[in-house]
């Protein structure tokens, strides 16, 4: 029973595995280029697939504030600390306190005093690395079939073997 | 997210990854890496990872399908393994 949790509570890294390993099979073994290609993308889709099984959380929701959580700081001007600002003695505006200007004559922002617990967020750092990924995957994939119509231009295939013996006998 | 999807998922993304690496027309074999694309976004969905998620439906299985198939009409159709 302990073998069967453990594989069922990591399925995600398993799956991952075995389609990187379908990916590098097809990276080599195949001889058309077009499947070379297909099997370089479903190796990088699986890195990708790692990285962000890494950012799950249990019962976690998408990384995004919610709207209270980001306004609720706002109203805690009235209380009369000032010690999160030093900038309260150089400024020439001449309405009262309720508009601070800070060296630049912008208004002062008050940073929001937010409690946000981030056991309820998914991890957004993977995400961001792998939005990257997703991009520098697709132009490489553009890269290669790019080369891929240039050697069917050259040699009329864009089978591997027959291009190694075009090139062989001498064209 | 909801397990029963996550194994639903995995188990089509090694079917799909499978199919459009041995089928023999490279035409059939563009489709099925784009619906391999979108299992993964559909994945990513579930993961809580929205922004992933639409950039992959965006740019794996829009502009990677459309690379592919512009290259299989551009070059030959059939594939011999």
């Amino acid at each position: 029973m302990e073998f069967f949790e453990a594989i069922s509570a990591k399925f995600n890294y398993w799956i991952y595995v075995i389609i990187m390993m379908i990916g590098l099979y097809a990276m080599i073994a195949k001889n058309n280029m077009v499947k070379k290609l297909i099997g370089m993308s479903i190796f990088q889709t699986a890195i990708i697939l790692f990285y962000v099984s890494i950012g799950v959380k249990d019962g976690a929701t998408i990384p995004i504030l919610y709207h209270d959580q980001v306004h609720a700081g706002h109203h805690h001007d009235d209380h009369g600390d000032d010690a999160h600002h030093g900038s309260t003695d150089h400024h020439d505006t001449s309405h009262g306190g309720d508009h601070e200007t800070d060296e630049f004559g912008y208004p002062t922002r008050h940073a929001p005093d937010v409690h946000i617990d981030g056991d309820g967020f998914a991890n957004p750092l993977v995400h961001v690395l792998m939005l990257t990924a997703i991009v520098v995957g697709v132009s490489t994939l553009g890269v290669g079939l790019a080369i891929t119509q240039k050697l069917h231009r050259e040699f009329g295939t864009i089978e591997e073997n027959e291009i190694h013996d075009l090139i062989k006998s001498g064209k | 997210m909801i397990w029963q999807f996550d194994l639903i998922i995995l188990v089509f993304l090694v079917i799909t990854a499978i199919i459009s690496l041995q089928v023999k027309d490279l035409l059939a074999a563009s489709m099925i890496y784009g619906v391999y694309s979108f299992l993964m976004c559909l994945l990513w969905a579930g993961m809580a990872a929205v922004d992933v998620a639409f950039t992959e439906a965006a740019v794996g299985a829009g502009v990677s399908s459309v690379f592919l198939i512009a290259t299989v009409f551009r070059t030959s159709r059939r594939s011999s393994d």
